[in-house]
């Protein structure tokens, strides 16, 4: 389909953009519905990419980007099963989301992440997926997984250190604390830094520029420069696997899950 | 150099001005989760303003636990 209004996902391919609206409240929370429409869009993509050539991921929702992972459904979700079958589905979650991202990472359109507020976790790895972070100056990201007794588990911190430093890989996993853009531009995560409010408009505008190159080359150079981390991808998946299954984590879901804040992932 | 209330009198303003608050009705012992009525959300946002405002970072945990504008000021000035 080249227009697509579901539950958690709004996408549109046309006059050679696509674009791509997260846009499930309150902060975009990455659960079961968001990924069927994730791949339902990851399909549509790789229909319709000879037509478009560049693809923008952005937010309808004023909080932000995304705040990642929806962890109150994974903890109702796993609560009734038993270990076994509770490892099993979050294995499948994950192999099923990590198709989806390695789908955008691999598109053969230049990808762009417009993002502003939050950008946490599950959210921050998606958009590192993208070739470009366009990012709001009020826009900050983290990976506040291990509070959960948790590593990123959605390929974040391979994709991360395609990017940038082991430096500031570590600081963010093992502190958890958030970045803002201006700091995350000055550390070459964030492509290009926009006023408030701007980021789309700037997505946009850099997309109109992007689509006067050619696109054998353009897919060229995206080869070239952006390989898929594969082998860490692969090792982040099994020791978040290992990492889930202990009862820590399920004591952290539940103190979570049961939290009165709206969006208790904030520090 | 700079002087901590210098920074205090900074955050108060920027406080006030982003929040619609009248200035001068935010005190340096204020509670500003309540007095402002901000929810963690908003409070992440002052967070990005007054790091923008005053070109420093403030890692969240050294923010847990502070309330009041002194403290945050405190905070701050240790990284000017």
């Amino acid at each position: 389909m080249r227009t697509f209004t579901g539950q958690a996902l709004h996408w549109e391919f046309r006059d050679g953009t696509g674009e791509l609206t997260l846009n499930r409240p309150p902060a975009n929370e990455i659960g079961q519905q968001m990924l069927e429409e994730l791949e339902h869009f990851a399909t549509a993509l790789e229909t319709f990419s000879a037509e478009i050539n560049v693809c923008i991921i952005g937010s309808a929702q004023r909080s932000g980007f995304s705040a990642g992972a929806d962890l109150r459904e994974l903890y109702n979700r796993s609560l009734p099963l038993d270990q076994k079958a509770r490892l099993a589905g979050v294995r499948d979650f994950i192999e099923r989301i990590h198709r989806v991202f390695n789908a955008i990472d691999a598109a053969p359109v230049v990808t762009i992440a417009a993002v502003h507020g939050v950008c946490f976790g599950g959210g921050f790895e998606l958009a590192l997926t993208c070739d470009l972070v366009v990012a709001d100056k009020m826009a900050r990201f983290a990976f506040p997984e291990l509070r959960l007794g948790l590593i990123p588990g959605f390929g974040g911190i391979p994709r991360l250190r395609r990017d940038v430093g082991n430096a500031l890989v570590r600081d963010l996993l093992l502190t958890g604390r958030s970045l803002n853009a201006t700091r995350a531009h000055a550390v070459g995560m964030v492509s290009q830094l926009a006023a408030e409010g701007e980021a789309l408009h700037l997505a946009r505008a850099t997309a109109t520029h992007i689509a006067k190159f050619d696109a054998a080359t353009r897919i060229a150079a995206k080869q070239f420069i952006k390989p898929i981390p594969h082998s860490e991808i692969q090792h982040e998946k099994e020791l978040f696997c290992k990492l889930f299954d202990r009862p820590t984590v399920m004591a952290a879901l539940k103190k979570f899950a049961e939290s009165t804040d709206p969006m208790p992932y904030l520090p | 150099m700079r002087k901590t209330e210098q920074t205090l009198d900074e955050i108060l303003a920027l406080a006030a001005k982003h929040f619609n608050v009248a200035p001068g009705t935010l005190v340096p012992d204020d509670d500003f989760i309540k007095k402002l009525g901000i929810n963690s959300l908003q409070a992440l946002d002052l967070l990005t303003r007054l790091e923008n405002h005053f070109g420093v970072e403030l890692p969240d945990y050294e923010l847990q636990g502070v309330s009041d504008f002194r403290t945050l000021a405190s905070r701050i000035h240790a990284r000017l």
